[in-house]
């Protein structure tokens, strides 16, 4: 298939030339270092992405303009927001934990970035491709609760506490269905590394391979990634009408950034852990047989269809969180362990049968698996 | 009424029974609990609706005045007066185990007079704070701010309460009590708090998120509004009303202007009185599409907050373009009203009455029957019938539980016996009534504006009133449905251009002083929910 937009050939051409001029280790330390800075830029432009788009979309949803001010239709918004935040004062607060206090937002930043690392973003964009990628992912992300944690209980504030314990609640019994609908999947494919996965959705994404059994596990996943990311109707821990700001509330300045910002990347990353898991990643639409198709598909670069896929899931989620009130504590752990978690356990049950059963969709029509 | 006379002779035999355009009875006090009890508890028109608390300095006694109405008919009314002419350590008997609403007005009497209740169970003072200089409402009282000086100090909250309590044999003990427990953990909802819609301080004991006991502090924007108006004209005092509760200005600038217009026997023109009554109706609506809307953002559903504003905001351009103010509209004046409305006005109301509607059924398959939003909803908030007369809880709140209170329907004022429309009674008394009951009330009030929209006489706007008004001596009542519940105005007037005493009847403080109540045992996100759903508007409270 020709793939000319594709960044593949680009990246060959500049390992070849570095492997050419110099030895092994330089090349591979500079790969690490372009690879790192590649990250971290990928991860802040996203962020200032995903903010802008968030304003605009929510004032679509509320009748309103959104930015228009600073900039044609006031993209530059975002970038004079992060200006802004950079220079505010960070100010100091007395009676609070110093150390864990400064702490709790690297905790929050690290975990989101550690799990980017791991997502394939298209073909061979990929910074780390473990075999176990999906337990990594799993086990990462669920970092970030310490941040929260230690942010409430460091704060010395009674409703910074409340936020980061009903946060603690929360992310613990979320998890937990999160981690069960990747596992169902888990169970379809057969595999845990991330490009074993795409690599098996070319013709038929999981979401309608293991088609019942998929479908649920996808709304749970949805769900509960929802929820981890502590956006409403499942913001409880910063409830702003209820706890003014949660466990963030006594932070200022740039602090504040790192826990906004990876609010905003980790509804990035769950949806694109949907994406990859649920509706084959980066791989284009491909069909069977048609060969024309499949060829005009592959024009679009696979990182466009990564995002794509993922914007779309993101759209959804923005839906979900300015059209729904917020739930009670109660009610959302009631929802987590009294329905989501029962189904899931089913769930599971139902895609070994299914996989066992040879009842998934490549295994009735062959023609679909890769 | 004869009856009424004879049960309160019976009752006390030396009381003074004056036949005012309100009964009026005087007693010692006492013998004052006796008599409110009998009237309470007098089975063929119990008159258990403390409707204004008001305390008086007439000058050589120090006194208060009950207006108690009957609550299956807002009409009935009595008024109960009593006073003590000690003016070092005035005493009087309390109340508030018959009409729980006495608590709250009696600590304000306290503060703003200086009498104490004995039985009270928390005498301390409202609005103001405990070291506070003098009693700002008797007529001796020194107003020099040296006496008072602003305080830029941090000062501890104390949670402790003096009250006078009397024992079995008589004796008068006096007691400090612990509001919370030693190791309650309480935090401060508010007076800086997002959804307390305004500067309104409860401190908070909580069991986990549990609501455990809720005590309320009131008066961070007191600005003594009743004081003032002491020496000022009635014209003057007029924009003061405005300032209460502010989203319902209109309603309450036209109870000040009723009084006044009934005592001083004006005239006011039809037009005048369609223009009033539709303004009100607007206004009401205007209330409860921000009541909905802010209720819907306390749920924690901005993007309803916002349909609200979308729509409150064609109301208020209305208002801009009759009278050039939004929020405060300085429409009404004694005698009738400042503006007339414009040439398009009515093509512009009769355009918003069915835009109105469709959006009531967006509202509808948008937030009303969501499944969150009702979880979070029905059954919190209980408030019984009892309860809501016993803490004077009028309004759509007073109605979610299933008591007829309206104004509007038991004494009809302006139009609103010319005009046909529903009074919108739901019995369950939770949190959804309420809400429910805003959203049909807009509907009541559309219809109501529809009636009149078309039939507004042409004459005047303005009757000929004289350049300084004066009040023939007497007291005046005057009670109207504002969008929150009741609110009332009281002169008592002496005969001068200024009144001697004013009084206004708050509705959002009957609202908050039950919320200790209803929410005692509910969630702290619900404890926001319920005060959402009773909409308060705390410059009403700290008058």
């Amino acid at each position: 298939m020709l793939q000319p937009l594709e960044l593949t050939n680009l990246l060959s051409w500049l390992d070849t030339t570095l492997r050419d001029s110099m030895p092994v280790f330089w090349v591979l330390l500079i790969e690490f270092v372009l690879v790192a800075v590649a990250l971290l830029a990928a991860y802040a432009i996203l962020a200032i992405i995903l903010i802008y788009a968030e304003r605009k979309i929510t004032a679509f949803f509320q009748a309103r303009f959104g930015p228009n001010r600073v900039g044609i239709y006031g993209i530059l918004q975002s970038i004079a927001d992060v200006i802004k935040i950079l220079l505010k004062e960070i100010i100091r607060i007395n009676n609070v934990d110093r150390f864990l206090f400064f702490a709790a937002p690297f905790f929050m930043i690290v975990a989101s970035m550690l799990t980017f690392g791991a997502i394939p973003f298209g073909k061979m964009l990929h910074a780390i491709d473990f075999n176990i990628g999906v337990l990594y992912v799993t086990a990462v992300s669920s970092l970030g609760i310490i941040g929260v944690l230690l942010a409430g209980w460091s704060s010395n504030n009674k409703y910074s506490m409340i936020g980061a314990m009903r946060s603690g609640a929360q992310f613990v019994s979320y998890e937990l269905s999160a981690g069960f609908a990747l596992m169902t999947i888990v169970v379809l494919t057969g595999t845990m590394s991330f490009s074993e996965m795409i690599a098996k959705q070319e013709f038929c994404w999981n979401i309608f391979n293991g088609h019942i059994s998929s479908i649920i596990a996808f709304v749970i996943y949805l769900i509960s990634g929802h929820a981890e990311t502590n956006r409403g109707p499942f913001d409880l821990p910063e409830a702003e009408s209820e706890l003014t700001a949660g466990y963030h509330t006594e932070y200022s300045g740039l602090q504040f950034g790192f826990f906004y910002l990876a609010e905003y990347l980790n509804m990035f990353i769950i949806a694109s852990i949907a994406t990859t898991v649920f509706l084959g990643g980066w791989m284009p639409i491909q069909i069977p047989g048609l060969d024309g198709f499949n060829q005009v598909m592959w024009y679009i670069p696979s990182y466009a269809w990564f995002f794509g896929k993922t914007g779309v899931l993101i759209f959804l989620s923005l839906w979900v969180r300015w059209s729904f009130p917020r739930l009670r504590i109660d009610q959302l752990l009631n929802l987590e362990w009294k329905y989501l978690l029962p189904i899931n356990l089913v769930n599971i049950l139902i895609m070994v049968i299914l996989v066992l059963a040879g009842l998934t969709l490549t295994d009735l029509f062959p023609v679909l698996a890769p | 009424m004869e009856n009424i006379k004879k049960l309160i002779l019976n009752t006390i035999t030396d009381a003074v029974i004056e036949d005012k355009k309100i009964l009026t009875v005087t007693v010692e006090p006492n013998k004052l609990h006796l008599l409110a009890k009998t009237l309470r508890d007098n089975a063929a028109m119990p008159f258990d609706f403390l409707v204004k608390l008001i305390g008086m300095d007439w000058g050589e006694k120090l006194g208060v005045i009950y207006l108690l109405a009957s609550s299956t008919d807002l009409s009935k009314e009595i008024v109960l007066k009593t006073g003590t002419s000690d003016r070092e350590n005035p005493l009087l008997y309390s109340v508030t185990d018959l009409f729980e609403t006495a608590h709250f007005n009696e600590r304000e009497v306290y503060a703003l007079l200086g009498i104490r209740f004995i039985n009270n169970p928390d005498m301390r003072k409202f609005f103001l704070n405990a070291d506070w200089n003098g009693f700002p409402l008797r007529k001796d009282y020194d107003a020099n701010p040296e006496l008072n000086p602003l305080s830029l100090e941090s000062v501890e909250m104390i949670d402790t309460a003096p009250r006078i309590m009397e024992n079995a044999d008589g004796k008068l003990i006096e007691e400090t009590v612990n509001i919370f427990e030693a190791d309650d953990y309480i935090i401060n909802i508010g007076p800086q708090h997002p959804s307390t819609h305004g500067v309104m301080h409860f401190r908070t004991a909580l069991n986990g998120e549990i609501v455990q006991k809720i005590d309320v502090h009131s008066g961070y924007i007191h600005r003594g509004i009743e004081k003032l108006s002491e020496n000022l004209t009635y014209p003057q005092i007029l924009h003061f009303t405005d300032r209460l509760d502010y989203l319902s200005a209109n309603i309450n600038r036209h109870a000040l202007c009723m009084c006044v217009e009934k005592a001083a026997e004006i005239e006011v023109p039809d037009r005048a009185q369609y223009i009033r009554t539709i303004m009100d109706e607007l206004n009401r609506i205007d209330s409860h599409l921000l009541a909905w809307a802010c209720q819907t953002n306390d749920l924690g559903a901005t993007t309803a907050f916002i349909y609200g504003m979308r729509e409150r905001e064609i109301i208020l351009h209305i208002f801009e373009k009759t009278c050039g103010g939004r929020l405060i509209i300085n429409q009404n004046v004694i005698g009738g009203v400042m503006f007339d409305i414009y040439n398009n006005f009515q093509k512009d109301v009769k355009e918003f009455i069915p835009y109105m509607r469709e959006k009531l059924k967006e509202y509808d398959r948008f937030f009303t029957h969501n499944v969150i939003a009702l979880g979070r909803m029905i059954g919190i908030g209980n408030l019984s019938k009892e309860d809501a007369i016993s803490y004077a809880v009028t309004g759509p709140a007073g109605r979610g539980s299933g008591w007829s209170c309206d104004i509007r329907k038991h004494q009809p004022y302006s139009l609103y016996d010319k005009v046909d429309f529903k009074e919108i009674i739901r019995t369950e008394g939770d949190s959804y009534a309420r809400y429910l009951n805003r959203l049909d009330e807009i509907e009541q009030s559309l219809h109501i504006i529809e009636q009149l929209i078309d039939n507004i006489p042409n004459g005047e706007i303005l009757a000929k009133t004289k350049a300084i008004i004066k009040l023939p001596v007497g007291e005046y009542f005057q009670r109207i449905e504002a969008c929150r519940g009741e609110f009332g105005v009281y002169i008592e007037s002496r005969g001068d251009k200024t009144p001697y005493r004013m009084k206004f009847r708050s509705p959002s403080m009957a609202l908050v002083s039950v919320m200790p109540l209803i929410c005692k045992g509910e969630k702290i996100s619900d404890f926001i929910g319920i005060g959402g759903s009773m909409d308060y508007v705390i410059p009403d409270i700290d008058r």
